[in-house]
This record gives C-alpha cells, structure tokens and sequence, in this order.
C-alpha cells in the first residue's frame, strides 16, 4: 500500500492502495466515482474511458502509481451543470438503452471534438471504434457526435 | 369510451395503497438523485400522498409514477409510467418516475422483464392505475365541493367543472383523495384521444445516465459493505474440490474465502448446467480481489465428460437425422409432393452457441442476517430471485426485500437468479453486507449461453413455380429450434415440422428473441433462396403465401395473423421504395413475427475495401398501439445492429469443456464502424393492444443481411458468424 495524491475533476484526492491498482478501481471503490464503468479489464469495451490531460485513456490499465501530477477527467467532471455539448447532444438525440457503456462513449467522443471540432464519419468512427455498445445505439451515437461538432 | 373491470382485485389495490401510508407524508428521497438538468418544472411538495401502488402526488402537484418493472435498456421506466399518466390525465413534464420495489401486490402486474412482455401485460394495470388515480382525485373534488363525479373534468392535472368556473389542481385535492373507494368498473380513453401515447418521449433517467450518477447494480454502495468475488470451475463438467484457502486468506485486503453452496430445491430461472459449488473471496477492495483470484490454486473434479465444438457440431448432425422428435407439424403428404414436385431444395443453416456479453457484468448486493435479507441489483426476474433466496435461506419471502437497479444489459442473461443467491450465501456467511461482482472472464465462462443449433429447410415448387411443399427439421444444443405452427405454416398444402432437442453440459439460456433469431435468420434466408429458384420478386412471394393463409389457411390452426404479417411486407416494400435498384447497392429483405409483434426489414449493403457494409435499414413494425414512439424507434434500431453483430461476427467455441473465448479481445461483438449509416423505423397505425419491442427488432434483421451479402458477394450464407464461418453448403438438391 502507498499514499497517493491525485488531481481528479480539479480536486485533490488522496488514496491509500496498492501501487498497481487501476484507476478504475480507485476511482470506483476509493472515491465513489462510478461513473466510470468496468467493462472488460483488458481495455476492448472503452466502458472505463476517462481523460488523462484531455485525453481519452483506458482507466482499467492505468496503475494509479503512473498518473503523478497528470489531471484526471472522469464523467462526474466534464462539466459542473452536466452540459457539455456532448451530454446535450446525447440527451437531444436520446441516445441511451440501458446506458451502461454511455459513459465512456462520452469521455471518448468529447476527447476526440477537443482535439478535432470538425471530425468526418470516418474520424469519429475510427475514435469510436474502441467503444462498444452492446445495446447497438451507435446509430444515434454517431449522430450525436455530429450534433455536438456544432454546438 | 371503453370499461375496464377493476378486476385485479379493488380492494386489495386500496387496501395495499393505504397500508403503504395514506395521508402519510412519504420521504422524497429522489431529490438526492435529481440531476440539474432535469429539473422538474413544479416545485419541490413539502408533502407526499399516495394515492395507489403506481402514483403519489405532491402537494404543488408534481406526480410521481413508480415503473414496476426491471430497466434493462428496453425503455419501461419511460414507457411504462407513460401509460399510466396517460389515464391519470397528467402533463408530461409535471411527472417524476421512480423505480418501484418489488412488490407485486401493489403494482398488480408480474414484475418481469422478459418475452418482450411488459407493455403486453403491464396494459391493463397501468392503464387501471391512472384511471383509478384520476376518478379517486375527481370524487375528492366533487365532494369538497358539493357536485357530483359527473359535474367535474380533469386533464393536464387540472379538475374544473363543466358548466361552473372553479378549478382545482391535483396536488391540492390530493391529502383528500387518499383511500377513496373506486368504483367496480372504470372508464378508460379511447386510443383516438390519447395525448401522451404515441408521442416521442425521452428516456427519464437520460439526464442521470449521460452525469454519471449511480443507477446500476454494480455502482450499489452501502455503508459496511464488503466486496466479493467468485471463482467458478474451469470447465463444464467440473466440479470444486478444495482450494489453497489459508494462503489466500493472509493475502492483502482478503477478508474471508469459503466455498459456497447455493443447490436450492425446485430452482426456477436456473440451467440444469450451472455452476452451484464457487469459490467465494471476500476483501475490501476488488483490485485485491482479482489479485486473489489469480493466486487460486484449486482442485476441480471431473464429473462429466468435458465437450468440444467437434462433439457439438457432429451432435447436432445425429440428433437430426435421428433425434426423437418434440414438437411437430404434419398437413399434406410431404414426402409426396417432393416426389411430385418440379424443382426441389434443401439446404442446411447453423449457428454456435453465443455468449449474452451485458456490459455489467453480473453482480448483486445482499445484507443477510437473522431477521431478514435486503438484496438490490440488476435482475430481470426480481421475485424468482426472491423466492429462489427464500429457499436458500430458509426463510419466509416475506422477510426477503429486493431493490431492482438499473440493468446494464439483459437480453435474458439477467433471468437466471444464480448471482442472487451467491450474493446471498457469501453475506449469510460472512454476517456482513456484501456486494459480489464478476470480472468479464467470469461472465462470458458461466454459460446461460444462446444453444447452438442446426436446421435443414426443403421446399418443393411445381411446374408453375408454386410451393406445394415445404419442410423444416431442427436440432438445437439443447433445444429444438423450430416453431412448428409460425409461417409458413397454414399457406402450404403440404408442410411439415419437427423440432429436435439434444443433450450437452452446456450450460443454456434465453437469449433475446429464443429461438426466433436462429429460426428467422434460417428460414427467411432460405424462402429468399426459393423466391430466387422460383423466379420470383422475394416479397411477392412471400405476399403470396400470406394471401394463401388468409383465403384458405392450410391446417387446422397457425400462429399468426397472416394481414398484418403481409402488412409490414407491404409497409416495408413502399416505404424502401423496393424494386428500384441503385448501383452499387444490393438489397436484401426479411420478415418474421415473434413475441407478439411483426417486423419487416429492407437491409441496404454496399461493397466498402472489399467489406460488405450495411449502408440503410428500412424497418416496418406492428406492435399494436405505440406508446412512446423514441423508445420504440431506439429498441428497434438496437435489434437490428445486434442481429447483424450477431450474424456477422460472434461465436462461442469449446474445448476442453470450456468456451475458448473469455472476452472481448477474442469474443467478437459489432463496434461502431461495422454499424449501419441509417435505421428508419414505421409503425403500423392502428387500435390493436400494444406488444411489446425488445425482441422482435432483431430476428428479421439476420434474413435480410443474408439475403443482401448473397446480392453483394453472389455466395448464400448459411452458418454464422458470416464473417468467418465457411458458407460452402453441406447437401444441394436440385431437380
């Protein structure tokens, strides 16, 4: 067990746990953020996607030991009155079935318009590919992400 | 003005509602939980009143609807409370919705999802709710002010008077409506006046899903809980002996570990074949946890013979041909008029065993102590798993509560109670609250797999191209996969049927559409390889078939209703604009009807870097009357992309006893560049009483991929997955 300080939703957090526990793990068991979903474990569902400095990352293979001074984006974070563009643009287009991988669908889709406002279909479903949505929403997630592009 | 009986018992529909604290302020727990942006419009009530086991009304007139039935991404926590608002005559966006507990003497209606069934048999008690909430709030006004019933209206929450000018708001009559007696018959809307059903409504917990909050099973927290993991045998067949138990106890964060025994008498919604002897680890943490597991070292013991895919697949070819026969239809003389026939076909499809892959893995809180257990998380079937765990404990179900979370995919997986009652034994032992979780690998390892299956379809056309004979034998892992009395049972003279189960250690379950996904997929690839051998535009013949049904039905029942078979066909063929051909595009159509409801669908794949790609979807349903018509069109689209992921690209393999594919590194599910560009969906309009969606979405969808790949790629695909499997047909007969 180490003690770990940690920069989270622009708060500072700090845990006590085993040096290669996921951030997954602290983030659900640790801090009571569960919004970060766990998926798979082996980073094939996206369902865990968090922003490390604005970028999408896989949180079930991110030991808590290699985020250091890194700020960490989860769901509960990416915006204070859960407006951001993406989260109006997936309500608009009502995305969600049973929503458990919509999470990380958002963390996802709201890194790639950071880095990339005007994605083409073949851009967002290249970021998107590594999400799954078992429920098959994809139809609606795509249209989203173009929705949110404009906002 | 249609009458319904209040017959699901009246009194104790009153008794129920008063018992649960009539005029008592109920505690608005759901404030804690509101997210920002879904505010309600109507102030916060300072005081609750219940008003029957589906509605409580807040003294500044927000409503709040309890949906009894378990979430699974199929729309009734919307859906449902939208039919009972309707008939309570309440505004949309005055309404709250809360998930009920389990409790299906107040809710009068089978907390179930599964069949796609809820809205079927959630129709009258719904309806019944809010038309009894709304006579309740008008005898209350009536009597405050002197008038009788007849004297007074109600819409959009608002009681006036016909031929005076007072009006009054449901919440300020509602502390008097409390226990007031309903009448023994009820009037309920006409479909023509309905306001809210029918309109396209969004899903009621959107704003909470797309924040993060916690609404699922796995983000269940209590205060003192403690985390569990299980560790199942490696194989069908085996069986835990003992485990190096003393080493992992003194690991970090490692509380306790035993083996659990959940055998219970008489199990319902659990598979002959599932593990009941699993290693059980308790800790704080569940990154210990898994370290844990992956420091077991147990001794299994082979009880029986551990299966491959190789046994499987030659199982199924002996059960075929010499399988005892279950169900089965005979009209005509088959055998016949394939003698007699001028062309003859037979062709042979198959599918593997699939896993259900939920995006939540399986998981369960339980507080067991002597008085009583509390258990909460995702279950499709929340009172067999109440039941199941009474027995497991030994203790009334009285003293049993279950709180259903939201579900993070059920597609049947979440019917069997087994993870119910391992969270239940591990908390009995442990005297603690627990909250037992599996990893992926746990999940896709369990089984309650789809079974695997194999059929053979012949058919017989004369010399003017017409189907004078047709034949279907089938054969599943373990059950037979045929319906005998579905289409096209009924339009042809001489048909028959045979449905063959087999054995396997396999553990099995229901998988969306049971059955009719194989079944569609097979049959409607193989009527569109007969159209073809027929000369014949697909839908055209299969329009004639039904017009055959309708005029002079073969046989003394079928099970369906030929007009609105043909009527999704006709829907689908106009609205595709079918017969227009584009370059470059190739089409593909299929139809079928299970769980209630029809569903026609024109798939649309162009050719992409060689790949096939579904470019368009075009999807006519007839569910009977639409209730909320966003949840509707999004659970329809869901099917479709499942039934083409499916078709295309997953298979559970064995060896060894045990599924070769853990996770979704090999177990491939459809991702978002494999998806279809578009999904329209058309409903039938008409005044028929609503069936339900969840299922029938998927079934078509696997026929019309078939048929427009064969369009595509000039090959007929009879074995999924279609990505992978070789498609070289095992026997052609043709005359």
């Amino acid at each position: 067990m180490a003690i770990f300080k940690l920069t989270i939703n622009g708060q500072q957090k700090q845990v006590d746990v085993d040096p290669a526990t996921p951030m997954l793990w602290v983030l659900r068991d640790n801090l009571d953020l569960v919004g970060t979903k766990f998926g798979c474990g082996i980073a094939q569902c996206g369902a865990c996607t968090i922003h490390v400095n604005g970028a999408a990352t896989r949180s079930c293979q991110l030991p808590v030991s290699a985020v250091g001074d890194n700020k960490i984006t989860t769901i509960e974070g990416l915006s204070e009155n859960g407006d951001h563009p993406v989260q109006q643009a997936w309500l608009q287009h009502d995305v969600p079935q049973c929503g458990y991988c919509q999470a990380g669908q958002i963390m996802t889709a709201s890194a790639l318009l950071a880095a990339n406002p005007k994605p083409t279909d073949e851009e967002i479903e290249s970021a998107m590919n590594g999400n799954i949505c078992r429920c098959g929403t994809y139809v609606r997630i795509k249209a989203a992400v173009k929705t949110a592009s404009n906002l | 003005m249609t009458l319904i009986r209040t017959k699901f018992g009246r009194r104790s529909f009153l008794k129920t509602s008063a018992a649960a604290g009539g005029g008592l302020m109920i505690g608005f727990s759901w404030l804690t939980r509101c997210s920002p942006v879904s505010e309600p419009l109507v102030a916060v009530p300072n005081e609750w009143f219940k008003i029957n086991g589906y509605i409580k009304i807040g003294d500044t007139g927000l409503v709040t609807i309890f949906n009894p039935n378990p979430e699974i991404g199929q729309n009734v926590m919307t859906s449902m409370p939208m039919i009972v608002a309707e008939e309570l005559d309440v505004a949309w966006d005055h309404v709250v919705v809360e998930q009920g507990m389990l409790d299906e003497d107040a809710f009068k209606n089978p907390q179930f999802a599964g069949g796609s069934l809820s809205i079927m048999l959630g129709w009258d008690a719904l309806r019944m709710a809010g038309a009894t909430g709304r006579r309740m709030l008008l005898e209350a006004a009536a009597k405050e002010w002197g008038v009788k019933v007849e004297d007074l209206t109600a819409s959009n929450g608002i009681i006036k008077e016909i031929k005076g000018t007072r009006t009054i708001g449901y919440g300020e009559i509602a502390s008097k409506a409390v226990g007031i007696e309903v009448p023994e018959e009820i009037a309920l809307k006409e479909p023509k006046d309905y306001k809210l059903l029918g309109t396209a409504q969004k899903n009621v917990e959107g704003p909470k899903i797309v924040t993060g909050k916690p609404l699922f099973g796995i983000d269940f927290k209590k205060e003192g809980m403690l985390l569990a993991m299980i560790e199942h045998p490696p194989a069908f067949g085996m069986k835990v002996k003992d485990f190096n138990v003393e080493e992992i106890k003194a690991m970090d964060g490692v509380r306790d570990a035993f083996i659990i025994d959940t055998t219970i008498p008489e199990p319902a919604w659990s598979d002959v074949n599932a593990f009941n002897n699993l290693i059980a680890i308790v800790g704080d943490s569940t990154w210990q946890l898994m370290k844990a597991k992956k420091a077991l070292k147990a001794n299994w013991e082979t009880v029986t013979e551990p299966e491959n895919t190789a046994m499987h697949v030659q199982r199924l070819k002996d059960t075929l041909k010499n399988g005892e026969v279950g169900g089965s239809r005979k009209d005509g003389d088959t055998e016949a008029a394939f003698a007699s026939a001028a062309k003859v076909i037979e062709r042979t499809y198959t599918s593997p065993f699939l896993a259900h892959a939920t995006m939540e893995p399986m998981n369960f809180y339980a507080s067991v102590t002597a008085d009583g257990a509390e258990l909460a998380g995702p279950t499709q079937t929340p009172k067999a798993l109440e039941d199941s765990v009474a027995k497991l404990l030994g203790m009334p179900a009285e003293k049993i509560t279950v709180q259903m979370t939201r579900i993070g995919g059920g597609f049947g997986r979440r019917l069997y109670v087994h993870f119910g009652l391992e969270a239940a034994a591990i908390s009995k032992k442990m005297g603690a609250p627990i909250k037992m979780i599996y990893t992926r690998e746990d999940d896709m390892t369990q089984g309650t797999y789809r079974p695997a299956y194999r059929s053979t379809y012949k058919a017989g056309l004369d010399e003017n191209n017409n189907l004078i004979a047709f034949s279907v034998r089938g054969a599943g892992l373990p059950e037979g996969p045929v319906f005998p009395n579905r289409f096209p049972a009924g339009s042809v003279e001489n048909y028959t049927a045979e449905s063959i189960g087999s054995t396997t250690n396999i553990s099995t379950g229901a998988w969306r559409a049971p059955r009719s996904h194989f079944t569609a997929g097979a049959e409607q690839s193989f009527l569109d390889e007969v159209a073809e051998l027929a000369g014949k535009d697909p839908i055209d013949f299969r329009l004639e078939l039904f017009d055959k049904a309708i005029a002079s039905p073969v046989g003394e029942k079928y099970e369906y209703d030929a007009e609105r078979y043909a009527g999704v066909l006709k829907m689908v063929k106009e609205k595709a604009n079918w017969g227009v051909e584009t370059p470059g595009v190739f089409r593909g159509v299929a139809a079928y009807f299970c769980h209630n409801s029809y569903v026609a669908q024109v798939m649309d794949v162009v050719m992409e870097k060689n790949q096939p790609k579904v470019k368009k979807v075009w999807c006519a349903v007839d569910c009977g009357i639409l209730i909320n018509k966003e949840g509707a069109v999004n659970i329809i689209q869901g099917g479709v992309v499942d039934g083409i992921g499916h078709a295309l690209y997953s298979e559970l393999a064995f060896e060894n006893g045990a599924s070769v594919h853990k996770n979704f590194n090999t177990y491939q599910l459809i991702r978002h560049s494999q998806a279809p560009e578009e999904i329209e969906v058309f409903f039938v309009e008409n005044e028929i009483s609503p069936t339900g969606l969840g299922e029938p979405g998927l079934p078509p969808a696997i026929g019309a991929l078939a048929s427009a790949l064969y369009k595509a790629t000039g090959k007929r695909y009879y074995h999924t997955p279609f990505s992978t499997a070789d498609q070289t047909p095992e026997k052609i007969e043709v005359m």
